[in-house]
Formats: structure tokens, sequence, C-alpha cells
């Protein structure tokens, strides 16, 4: 190097510590904030999508349990825009279709299917025969049995304050969603009940007695929320903006 | 700061540490490697022309390209159906019986109903349309709701007991529940399970068997058939099974079988006429048919 530097160079920030950290914390801020800032304001981050609805609370409770037993390590809910996976599984995932998951499921690892439009694709009676033994339905199967989920009563005595956390991240449960919370999560899993507050609230919601239980356990739980993945938005209708086509 | 120090052999400064006598050279960095990095820099510019890059307020830089994913999809989505378009239009214009006969749109139907059905249908079905417990055998010449491949292309569109609008068999209809809902006693229950099984020769108490057959035909030949020959073969559409045959949907032993009449059955199949297009459904039609039990 050269001989007698003077003044400021690489040499100067290397040899004082103090100076070295801040000059890295302002790099990294400005490379974060970056990438983060506009995802804030720019309008096209997460576009606005007819039928996206907050989960219904039976649905809610199902994914807290698929969080719980870590479904996301080996099942993806993602569709990318490419032509092998939106011929499998359907139109590519929209940000919005995850707005309201805290946390969101994209997952990383396929060692499953994806299951971003698994909601109405078989019937509740193979989903819960496929969750009891998965090998009983698909014989090459390596996902584990759930079996103990079926019996097992689904705590739900909490699930007002679980929306209302939820609603201070943004999730735009409204005061009569949550009033009716623990109602409209028994109405779900009771089809000969009355649904049409559930229904009103919570449009497409599969209302179905999914394991055949007189009370609700926690794999009702979670067939309901498998149920509705996907199933929010309608393709059919749905147009994708022109700012997003630029 | 430590003292500026040379190596005596090298003429290099030294970063001025020491670990056990050995000192670090303060060599420059390879120009190889500085120039690769310059490269990068230069590179990242001409990115943000090109591409999408920089945020503003609202909006971004959309770049010269005009590149989007989103745009990209729908292009090879379109480039896959083309190289497809001469069979796929074929095969929406005519009629599953019709792609039956022509030889070259039957192998492809074939081709792509079997990749559809591996990632659609075989879940319940089976890879080989061999069926499980509950999910029908679609390789045998039992048919709940029509074995022609006109009646299973109706049946792929709409589903059975499903939420469409022109479903087969109606929403929450199926098998009463005899014994939970109260129609049959058990005793009831029991001479109808062994009249059933009698209908196989497996029936072990003909008594039962016997007093079984009023209950059959007051309760249950509505449905099955006043044989029992299911029904389909009774001319009605309600997807009830036969009973005289060696082949069982939820299970042939007397346990099921009182089980079934207990709580009753109700399957079902969802429709696919949202989820899939109409040339794929027709694939899947003729490809099911062509299992081994299409009539």
């Amino acid at each position: 190097m050269a001989e007698e530097k003077k003044g400021f160079s690489h040499d100067t920030i290397e040899r004082n510590t103090l100076l070295l950290i801040v000059l890295i914390l302002i790099t990294v801020s400005i490379g974060g904030l970056v990438q983060i800032v506009p995802l804030f304001t720019i309008e096209s981050t997460i576009e606005k999508v007819e039928g996206v609805r907050p989960y219904s609370p039976l649905e809610l409770a199902g994914q807290n349990i698929y969080i719980r037993e870590g479904c996301y390590n080996c099942h993806s809910q993602q569709i990318r825009p490419f032509r092998d996976e939106v011929e499998r599984y359907g139109h590519y995932s929209l940000a919005a279709e995850s707005m309201y998951d805290h946390p969101f499921q994209w997952g990383s690892k396929r060692t499953g299917p994806d299951l971003a439009r698994v909601g109405g694709k078989y019937s509740n009676d193979w989903q819960v025969a496929h969750l009891i033994d998965p090998r009983a339905v698909v014989p090459e199967s390596i996902m584990p049995g759930y079996s103990w989920m079926k019996d097992r009563p689904l705590k739900y005595a909490d699930i007002q304050d679980h929306m209302k956390t939820l609603k201070i991240v943004g999730v735009p449960y409204t005061d009569d969603q949550i009033a009716n919370a623990k109602a409209d999560l028994e109405a779900q899993k009771s089809p000969d009940g009355d649904t049409a507050g559930l229904a009103k609230r919570y449009p497409k919601a599969v209302v179905a007695n999914f394991t055949g239980n007189k009370g609700v356990t926690e794999m009702d739980a979670l067939v309901a929320y498998l149920q509705v993945l996907g199933t929010m938005v309608d393709f059919t209708k749905y147009q994708s903006p022109k700012q997003l086509q630029q | 700061m430590a003292q500026k120090e040379k190596d005596a052999l090298s003429g290099v400064e030294t970063t001025g540490h020491e670990w056990d006598g050995l000192r670090e050279l303060n060599n420059p960095l390879p120009k190889w490697w500085l120039y690769i990095f310059y490269v990068c820099i230069a590179w990242a510019l001409v990115y943000y022309v090109l591409y999408p890059a920089w945020p503003l307020g609202k909006t971004y830089t959309k770049g010269l390209l005009g590149y989007s994913q989103r745009e990209e999809i729908v292009a090879k989505l379109a480039e896959g159906k083309k190289a497809q378009e001469k069979y796929l239009t074929a095969i929406a214009a005519k009629s599953v019986d019709d792609i039956q006969k022509d030889k070259d749109l039957l192998a492809f139907a074939m081709a792509g109903g079997r990749s559809y059905f591996n990632e659609n249908c075989a879940a319940c079905h089976g890879a080989g349309g061999q069926g499980a417990k509950g999910f029908p055998t679609l390789a045998d010449d039992v048919w709940l709701w029509g074995g022609t491949t006109a009646d299973i292309y109706k049946t792929i569109q709409h589903g059975i007991r499903s939420d469409d609008a022109d479903t087969r068999g109606t929403p929450g209809s199926g098998m009463t529940a005899f014994g939970r809902d109260g129609i049959l006693k058990p005793e009831q229950i029991n001479q109808v399970a062994e009249y059933v099984l009698s209908l196989n020769k497996r029936s072990t108490d003909a008594a039962a068997a016997e007093k079984g057959k009023a209950v059959f035909d007051e309760n249950c030949a509505a449905c099955h058939g006043d044989k029992a020959q299911g029904s389909l073969a009774a001319g009605m559409d309600v997807g009830a099974p036969p009973l005289v045959q060696a082949n069982w949907l939820y299970g042939a032993d007397k346990a099921t079988i009182v089980q079934t009449v207990t709580n009753g059955r109700a399957g079902v199949m969802p429709a696919w006429s949202k989820r899939l297009d109409d040339a794929t459904i027709k694939s899947l039609a003729v490809y099911v048919h062509n299992l081994g039990g299409g009539k």
C-alpha cells in the first residue's frame, strides 16, 4: 500500500472499531430501508383482490394447529408463476391471498405437495381419512398420521382474544365477528344448526361435521382450514391489474 | 494504532499484528478480484435501466425491457397451449364418445388424462383407479353414477353431492342413518345385515336373514333396488351401490354393514369444472373410461 497515506482511507476505518461499526450500521440501514420501506408505499405490493377475507374462527384455530404441527416444514402454500406449477396446482398465488396470515405459511420446502389451493380439491371425508392414516388412501405417502387429532377436543376458549390480537396487527376483524367468534366456531361444524350468520360473516366457509364427532375436535378445525385454502378468490373473474402486468 | 512496519523479505507493509512471531502482510486486493467487483457495479447500473428497480413513492421504475413475471407466465402458458392447440381444440369441440373413436385424439387424451389423473384424482381413487375404503374403484365394472364416457364426464364436471349447481346427488343427501335416526331397531339392523350378507351367500343366521328381507324391502329397496341390484341397474340416479356383488365400497364384513346401516353413508366428490378446463375434463373422462371398467 501507499507509503504514508494521509487522511481518510479504508485503513482508517479498519483500525477504528467504533467508526467501523457506525459505518456498517449506516450501510446496512440504507440497504434495509431501500428494500423494506417501499413495500409499504408502492400500491401494487399487495393488490386489492375481491373475495379475500380473514379466517373464520374455526379456520383460524385450524391454522394454529397447522403451525403447531409444523405442516409448513413439508408443505408450501405458494404457487409460483411458472408454467409447471400453474398447470399442476392452479392460478399462481397472489400476495393478497396470504395477507391475513400471521405468520404467512408460504414455506420453502415441498416434501409434500403445495397446499395453496388444496381447498375443495378433495372431500372432507378424504381429508379426515388421509390425516388419520395417509397410507390408507395414498399408499406411497410418507406423511405421518395424525389420528389422535380426530378425538382431541379443540381448545378455543381464547379464540376471541386471538382474533383481537390479530386485529391489532391489521387483520380487519369486525366487532360483530369478534363478538360471535365462539358461536361461529361451533356453527361451522354443525351443518344442521343455524349457519346463516356464519355464512354472512365468512363467505365460502365450508360448513360440515368434518369428523362426525359431537364436540369440536382439532381435526375439525384443521380440515376446515385446509378446505378454505385458495378458494376465496374467484379466478374466473380475476383480472390482473394493468399496473401489475406492466 | 499499531506501528507501521515492513516485512524485510518481501518489502510489503504488515498489518501490525503478531501471532507467535507470525505477521500478516497487508497486500492489496488481487487485481482480477477487483475488476470483477467493478464489473458487478457496472452491471447493477445496467440492470437499473433495463429492469424494474427503484422505488418512487407509490410506484417504481419499470425498466426499458418492460419485464414482468406475470406477463412471462401468461406467455409461457400460451406457448404451451399453442403447441397442443391442434389436439386441445379438437378435444374441446368433440363429444367424449367421438374422442374415443379418433385414434390420434385418444392417444393424446390418454397421455394428458394420465398426468391430470395422477395429480387430481389418484389421491382418492388410487394411482391405478383401484380406489380405497370409501372411494370407489374406477378400474372395475361397478359404477354408482354410470360408467359410460358421457356419465364419467358429467360426474367429473359436476361432482357428487358437491357445491356445484348441477351436482349429481343432492348436497347433504345420501344413505339414511337408519340406526342413529331411530328408524330401525338394533334387532332389525342385525336382520337386514344378515339379509344383505345372504345376498352373497355369506349369512350365518338364516332365520334373521329371512326376517331381514322384509326390512330390506320396506327401507332399502327404494334406493338399492328390489333385487339389491343398485340404483343404477334399477334405473335411478341416487348412487346407491349394488349389494349382490363382491365389490364393497366401505367393507364387506358384517360389522361394517351394521355400521353403514346405523350411521348412513354419503360419499362426496368435488366438482372439477371450476378447477380444470373442458378439454382436461374430457381427457380425464376418456382416461378413466379406459382404466378397465368403462361401459
